[in-house]
């Protein structure tokens, strides 16, 4: 047995830097056998070759900062560490585009682009003490911050990729030019789809102008209906927000905020209208809410997805309150109002089953407000007694993609909707 | 491979088409030779095949009927909308079923609150906006056949138009649809709410040119009008300083809501089509329209103005109100056809570049276009590099047409040298196909097909588009690819 081990690792070793996984290498509490750290897409090829070769069940890792979200995977032989993968290909800043290796990380990235004064439009959900992302957790997970209501989700800002398949065939798709449209477009594909379908080596993403001025206007809303009353006169409104966030503490008042950016002139216009649009209660400020681009959960803590029609946010809280009430559960939630994407939280110490009974009842009442609610990331125990993603539409093509991707099963097995 | 079995079976057409009426009734089925030559083709004329059949489903429920009875008679189906794709996309099958979406033309619900429109397929693009514009929103995606091209082909061929460069494509405006998949299930992907839970899939229908399926309802995004907007015409001695413009604009960290480029010869035909009266002696004309904020618009506007005159526009005009920003666009938007006027034939070529080869790329065409006698007019959507050369040829002229031919197949050759693409908005469909693998590789090539397998086994939806060599779907991918490099040689090895 130990003969196979030192065999697999020495075939690892011989491409890339590899080693015998430690403690710190579990996925979601499932213990791998292997680490390998390519540093280009052929290395990372050849690493999922070899993974192939030797029928072993990978899981790619960026900066691991969102490993635990999704199912647990049913079993990690190789964790495929990108944090190598992190050079900036090319920076075409005359074509605000920029091309990078899935590892890089996001922070990095931003500050080499802020250079140019230009940004990749996606911003982080997660404090910055959890540590900054790279660009293929980015694209596994499609989680978007409040900048997608302006500059769109990170669907939107992947123009090119390129994948090792499971059988280390290196793929790309797209390509350099944000306009194309020869051949399917596989980067939506494999945006969103949490390591399963393919690792991801290289991205290229659109890149948009760093405003040269952003203001922040708040106001304090005290029901659901204020809430919606709010974001329905902002998103009518010209004043052309880049972001509209709702924030709603478990334990006080609730807060809207709206940010706008563009030229000096034309931002302090625009605050103007906001706060007569808003009233008297708004108020203005340089930087951003302390809870701004923060989800609202503490580590450990149940972390909610919960999407929406724009007009829908009334039911939606609605629906929120009374499952908490049946639950004994208070719910903090945040995210883009303006967007139909909130993140709810609860509390580490939830009963599995009051978190279970409660996103069954906002299951229910979802038609309501149409759409889907997910538990991205949990304790154990919570995770077990709940189904995470629950239903999908479209299962069924699903299940086909990834049999033909992956027929072998391989790429975090069980990760994602319906045990995919 | 099912659709050889059917046909060899001699009934299986006939069979169909006799199911056909049955299930739609037979006004909407016509299998009569005569009429079945009014869909031989879509925009692009020259590749002409008669259908066997064609339906005019009423509804959502008679596509659905329609593709489940092609899939139990292994019968191939191509779908559809308003034919004016310039890429053979809607080429029928000559086997096969014609599915044709134009009496689907009911816009379900326009929905302000929410910011979006539930529509019909066979909807023409126009008309959402129509429909919206009382509420203050339109539809953002404007094809320049936006006032017959439907939604349905939109979907399928990811559209763009002059304002995608700020506001995007198809992709991005589309949140859901209901659709149907080759073996006739039909699935509701999105809604109104973003990012439903699982794979992507409308993400890879949209721009799949119909070899997923048939979309039978599509939900889309309403954009608010803006507050303001301006809209500029710079006359330049020379396509080099309108490229220069064009990327000093860009650069300066404006993103104007259109911008767009013509040639002297694409002016020349535009006067003599429209008489649109472009400032005299250009060498090129850009249009630049921004939109927004009406401060913001107003800056914006004083620096494009800027950049236009630093790069030696010596006539700046400026749209004082919608009368003459439509004269500003009537030459823009008439010069495909008004080639017609100076040439008697010509190719509409789509290739897309990064925006910073602009000037490179025009100078390699106009020498291709010096060394081969081909006149080439261009006329394209300069902000996001989306060329598209008219090739003027006449076909009276022995050996003109395939060199014409040759000219339009060697830009396309010079936009991937310099990293772009073979289609920026037209799409691949027949016309395409064999320059798939100059852009990409055969595994790349073959990835795609794993998808196009998993929606479609029996590759019965539209076959024979995008891909120049189908994969065989039963085949284990990988397994075609030899032997493994470590077994040969017992070591790993990068490569
Ligand atoms: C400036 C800035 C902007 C940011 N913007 C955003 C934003 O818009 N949205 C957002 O969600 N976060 C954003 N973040 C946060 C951060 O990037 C996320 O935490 C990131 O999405 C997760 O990356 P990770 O490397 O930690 O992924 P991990 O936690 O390592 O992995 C998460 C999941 O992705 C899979 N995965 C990771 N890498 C790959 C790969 N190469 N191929 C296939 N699967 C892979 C893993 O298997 C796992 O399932 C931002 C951070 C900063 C600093
Ligand atoms: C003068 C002119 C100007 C144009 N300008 C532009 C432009 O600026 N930008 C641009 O992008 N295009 C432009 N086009 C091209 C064309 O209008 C677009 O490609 C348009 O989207 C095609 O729509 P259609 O309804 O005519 O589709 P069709 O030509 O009927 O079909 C196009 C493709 O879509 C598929 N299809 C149609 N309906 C469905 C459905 N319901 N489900 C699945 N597949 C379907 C067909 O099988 C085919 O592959 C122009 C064309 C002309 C003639």
């Amino acid at each position: 047995m130990r003969a196979v081990e030192d065999l697999v690792l020495d075939t690892l070793a011989a491409t890339t830097a590899a080693r015998r996984a430690a403690e710190g290498d579990r996925v979601d509490g499932v213990e791998p056998r292997f680490v390998a750290s390519p540093t280009t897409t052929a290395e990372a090829a050849q690493v999922m070759r070899i993974a192939a070769e030797h029928g072993l069940a990978v899981v790619a890792r960026g900066a691991g900062t969102k490993l635990s979200w999704g199912q647990p995977p049913e079993r990690v032989d190789l964790v495929v560490d990108t944090s190598r993968l992190d050079q900036v290909v090319e920076h075409g800043a005359g074509d605000l585009v920029v091309h990078v290796q899935a590892g890089v990380r996001l922070d990095v990235l931003q500050e080499h682009l802020a250079g140019a004064r230009q940004r990749l439009g996606a911003d982080p959900v997660l404090p910055p003490a959890a540590g900054s992302g790279t660009a293929g957790g980015l694209i596994a997970t499609a989680t978007s911050g409040p900048l997608r209501l302006s500059h769109g989700a990170v669907r939107d800002l992947l123009i090119g990729v390129t994948i090792a398949r499971a059988d280390g065939t290196i793929a790309k798709a797209g390509g350099k030019v944000v306009k194309n449209v020869a051949g399917y477009d596989l980067g939506k594909l494999l945006t969103g789809s949490w390591g399963t379908l393919g690792l991801v080596t290289e991205a290229v993403f659109r890149l948009h102008p760093l405003p040269a001025r952003a203001r922040w206007v708040s106001v304090p809303v005290t029901s659901t209906a204020a809430a919606h009353e709010q974001a329905q006169r902002v998103l009518h409104s010209q004043v052309v927000p880049t972001a509209l966030e709702l924030d709603r503490p478990a334990d006080a008042p609730a807060t809207l905020a709206v940010l706008v950016e563009g030229i000096e002139a034309g931002v302090e216009g625009r605050v103007t209208t906001l706060l007569e649009l808003l009233g008297g209660d708004a108020g203005v400020a340089g930087e951003a809410p302390p809870w701004w681009g923060r989800a609202p959960w503490a580590a450990g803590g149940v972390a909610l997805r919960l999407t929406h029609e724009i007009a829908g946010l009334p039911r939606l809280l609605d629906a929120v309150d009374d499952a908490g009430r049946r639950y004994g559960l208070r719910p903090a939630v945040r995210g883009s109002a303006g967007v139909g994407v909130l993140y709810a939280a609860l509390p580490t110490e939830a009963e599995p089953e009051a978190v279970a009974g409660f996103t069954r009842h906002l299951r229910d009442s979802s038609p309501a407000w149409s759409g889907d609610v997910v538990v991205l990331d949990a304790p154990p125990p919570v995770k077990a007694s709940v189904d995470t993603w629950g239903p999908a539409r479209g299962l069924n093509l699903m299940r086909r993609v990834k049999d033909q991707f992956d027929p072998q099963r391989r790429l975090a097995p069980g990760r994602f909707v319906g045990g995919i | 491979m099912k659709f050889d079995q059917a046909s060899a079976g001699g009934s299986g057409l006939a069979g169909l088409t006799e199911r056909l009426r049955g299930l739609l009734g037979p006004d909407s089925v016509i299998d009569d030779h005569q009429r079945l030559r009014t869909y031989e083709c879509d925009g692009l004329a020259h590749y002409k095949v008669r259908p066997a059949v064609v339906v005019l489903p009423a509804d959502a429920a008679g596509v659905v009927d329609t593709v489940r009875a092609c899939a139990a008679a292994g019968v191939p189906f191509v779908a559809r909308g308003s034919g004016t794709g310039l890429s053979g996309g809607a080429l029928p099958h000559a086997d096969g079923v014609l599915i044709v979406t134009s009496r689907l033309h009911r816009i379900i619900e326009i929905d302000p609150a929410n910011q979006r429109a539930v529509v019909e397929p066979g909807v023409v693009n126009l008309d959402i906006t129509r429909s919206a514009a009382a509420d203050g929103y339109y539809y953002a995606p404007d094809p320049s056949s936006q006032q017959i091209c439907s939604i349905g082909g939109n979907v399928a061929e990811n559209s763009g138009g002059a304002h995608c460069l700020k506001y995007g494509f198809t992709t991005n405006h589309v949140t859901g649809a209901q659709f149907v998949a080759p073996d006739g299930e039909v699935v509701r992907l999105g809604g109104k709410a973003p990012d439903p839970t699982g794979y992507d899939l409308l993400g890879a229908i949209v721009g799949s040119e119909g070899t997923l399926g048939v979309v039978t309802e599509v939900t889309v995004r309403l954009v608010r009008a803006p507050e303001a907007v301006r809209t500029l015409l710079a006359a330049f001695p020379t396509m080099d300083e309108a490229g220069a413009a064009t990327s000093a604009i860009i650069g300066a960290g404006v993103v104007p809501a259109a911008m767009e480029m013509m040639d002297a010869l694409a002016i020349e035909a535009a006067e003599a089509a429209v008489h649109c009266g472009y400032p005299d002696g250009a060498g090129a004309v850009l249009i630049v329209e921004l939109d927004g904020p009406a401060a913001e618009v107003e800056q914006q506007f004083a620096e494009v103005e800027r950049h236009c005159r630093g790069h030696g526009a010596f006539e700046i005009r400026i749209a004082n109100d919608d009368a003459e920003r439509a004269t500003f666009w009537r030459g823009r938007k008439s010069a495909f056809a008004a080639v017609g006027r100076i040439s008697p034939d010509y190719i509409v070529q789509d290739g897309v570049i990064p925006r910073t080869v602009l000037a490179e790329v025009l100078r390699r065409i106009d020498e291709l276009s010096r060394s081969t006698g081909i006149r080439v007019a261009n006329v394209f959507h300069a902000g996001d590099g989306n060329l598209h050369p008219l090739v003027l040829f006449d076909d009276a002229v022995p050996g003109e047409a395939e060199r014409a031919e040759e000219v339009s197949g060697a830009i396309l050759d010079l936009c991937i040298e310099h990293g772009g693409s073979i289609t920026g908005e037209h799409g691949v469909g027949s016309d395409k196909a064999k320059f798939m693998p100059r852009m990409f590789s055969e595994s790349d090539l073959d990835t795609m097909q794993l998808l196009r397998c998993a929606f479609d086994p029996d590759g019965l939806a539209n076959p024979g588009k995008v891909f120049p060599t189908p994969r065989l779907c039963g085949e284990v991918p990988g397994r075609h690819k030899g032997a493994h490099p470590l077994q040969e040689t017992g070591i790993a090895e990068v490569f």
